[in-house]
């Protein structure tokens, strides 16, 4: 740990990284920004912005049930409940009895509403409201390595998923009869995303995880014309927003997660203007 | 009708098709040959796209569907190439059609880039549509009459026995089609394939088809274009029977 200190003291010769904390929340910046950067280009390109909304949303429920149940790690709990309930929606979006969106505005709320009432219980939400909010100051070098093996993981089903997933994203019923188990390769991707958001969600909180995920990925939308350039304009939006929008933090005070999904929003922004203007 | 023929062809025997207690289709049996253009017409609702699901693999059906080489014999696998009636995709998706193609014909990711031995087999297949210049057009920016061929690349690799378009001739003008036919009439020479084709222009079957087979639930008639055309079948379908004024039956 102290090698990986001293090389990010190397390159970012700032006061707020002297700290400890701050090299923590660095690394966990650099850890989970490229991760939800690329899976962002497939919810953005997949419409599912809405979904891996509701499956934030989901954690608080995930949650309850993990102390109703007596479990002692939160992150278990979260991780089991999302993608249950990520499989779910999979499939009854798949039966098509209504529409995507309906189905998961229905999970959406449901979770919700679920989460409150056991958190809320005896007017103790406040001791869950960090999940609102998320606080990545206080990531400790254990959970780092639980980011990398995630990030590891997640590029290497990225990579086995992807190009049936771009398929099935395309034309499921072409992807089909190309032998594509495209009802498999939706869930694969909506569990990834599930595992993805769960992980994230101490770090980035409730509200601000789905900006993350799609915000980077949207703004790289606007600037790309191939598959990689949108894969790495993504990843790229999404890190520098995470560095700078971190490093802002320290010095103006304000909330890490909340300034990080500003600075990503301003570069929608801008991404959007740079695309009107090519046009 | 059917006669004997030197190459292999795909031999549908008495297919039927029940959905909700209703019969979409009834004892559907024809063979489709190699290296001949069978194009399948009808009106609306008369089981087209569902004969081609089945044949695809896609819906359950009762009857059979064998390969069989010229001598008879079952060929155990039957590859089909689909070619969509449209695609209902995100077209401001950054992707072009070489990405597009790439993820069909390399298994590295095209996150990462296509590479060079993928580039160079796409812009051979799609020279082989002549459609060489698409490769870096996004697929969101094709016309309908070149998303066509490109979907035409896509289906012809992995080389198919069964070649199946499901009316690909809406959203292209007379132009594209004909270059469409052409293409494909070429096609039915170069490669080792049978072609079927659902049509809905009537005057470009009776150009281009070898073989034609009405189908209304089952195969109400099926020969050349000159016997169906004349067929009482087809009066009763379509009318006067010279299928002139028919654009979109």
């Amino acid at each position: 740990m102290d090698g990986i200190y001293s090389v990010l003291e190397a390159i970012l010769p700032l006061e707020a990284f002297r700290f400890d904390f701050m090299k923590n929340a660095l690394l966990a910046v650099l850890l989970l920004t490229p991760l939800l950067g690329l899976l962002g280009t497939m919810a953005v390109n997949h419409q599912m912005a809405f979904f891996s909304d509701a499956l934030g949303h989901s954690a608080l429920t995930g949650i309850g049930l993990g102390i109703i149940l007596g479990l002692r790690n939160d992150l278990v709990a979260m991780l089991v409940f999302g993608i249950i309930w990520a499989v779910m929606i999979c499939l009854i979006k798949q039966s098509g009895s209504a529409s995507t969106d309906t189905i998961i505005s229905v999970f959406s709320s449901t979770s919700v509403a679920a989460g409150l009432l056991i958190l809320a219980r005896g007017g103790k939400f406040a001791k869950y409201s960090s999940l609102l909010i998320g606080d990545i100051l206080a990531v400790t070098p254990t959970d780092l390595l639980y980011l990398l093996l995630a990030l590891a993981g997640t590029v290497v089903l990225w990579i086995i998923l992807y190009n049936a997933l771009l398929l099935t994203s395309v034309d499921s019923f072409l992807a089909r009869s190309r032998g594509v188990p495209t009802r498999l390769i939706e869930c694969g991707f909506v569990v990834l995303v599930a595992v993805a958001v769960m992980l994230s969600i101490r770090w980035v909180g409730v509200m601000l995880i789905n900006a993350l995920l799609i915000l980077p990925a949207a703004a790289g939308r606007n600037l790309a014309r191939t598959s990689r350039q949108h894969a790495a304009w993504s990843v790229g939006i999404a890190m520098v927003s995470g560095i700078t929008g971190l490093t802002a933090a320290f010095y103006l005070d304000t909330s890490a997660g909340a300034t990080i999904v500003l600075i990503s929003a301003l570069l929608y922004a801008v991404s959007l203007m740079i695309r009107n203007i090519r046009k | 009708m059917l006669h004997h023929c030197a190459l292999c062809h795909i031999d549908l025997d008495r297919i039927s098709v029940r959905r909700g207690g209703q019969v979409l289709l009834q004892d559907v049996s024809m063979h489709i040959h190699c290296g001949q253009l069978t194009v399948l017409i009808g009106q609306n609702g008369a089981g087209k796209t569902t004969l081609i699901r089945a044949l695809l693999g896609q819906i359950p059906h009762t009857g059979t569907i064998r390969h069989v080489d010229s001598h008879g014999l079952d060929i155990p696998h039957l590859r089909t190439g689909y070619v969509p009636q449209h695609l209902q995709f995100d077209h401001e998706m950054p992707l072009t059609v070489q990405d597009f193609m790439a993820a069909s014909f390399s298994s590295r990711p095209v996150w990462t880039g296509v590479g060079k031995k993928t580039r160079a087999a796409v812009r051979l297949a799609l020279e082989d549509v002549d459609a060489g210049e698409l490769a870096d057009t996004p697929l969101g920016r094709c016309s309908g009459g070149e998303l066509q061929r490109v979907l035409l690349a896509l289906a012809l690799h992995p080389a198919p026995d069964l070649l199946v378009l499901d009316e690909p001739v809406s959203g292209i003008d007379r132009n594209g089609l004909r270059l469409f036919l052409d293409t494909l009439i070429r096609l039915r020479k170069t490669h080792h394939m049978a072609i079927l084709l659902v049509s809905h222009d009537l005057r470009f079957v009776r150009e281009y088809a070898d073989h034609v087979i009405l189908l209304e639930k089952s195969v109400l008639a099926q020969g050349t274009p000159g016997e169906v055309f004349s067929s009482p079948e087809f009066s009763a379908v379509f009318g006067t029977g010279d299928g002139e004024e028919e654009e979109n039956a």
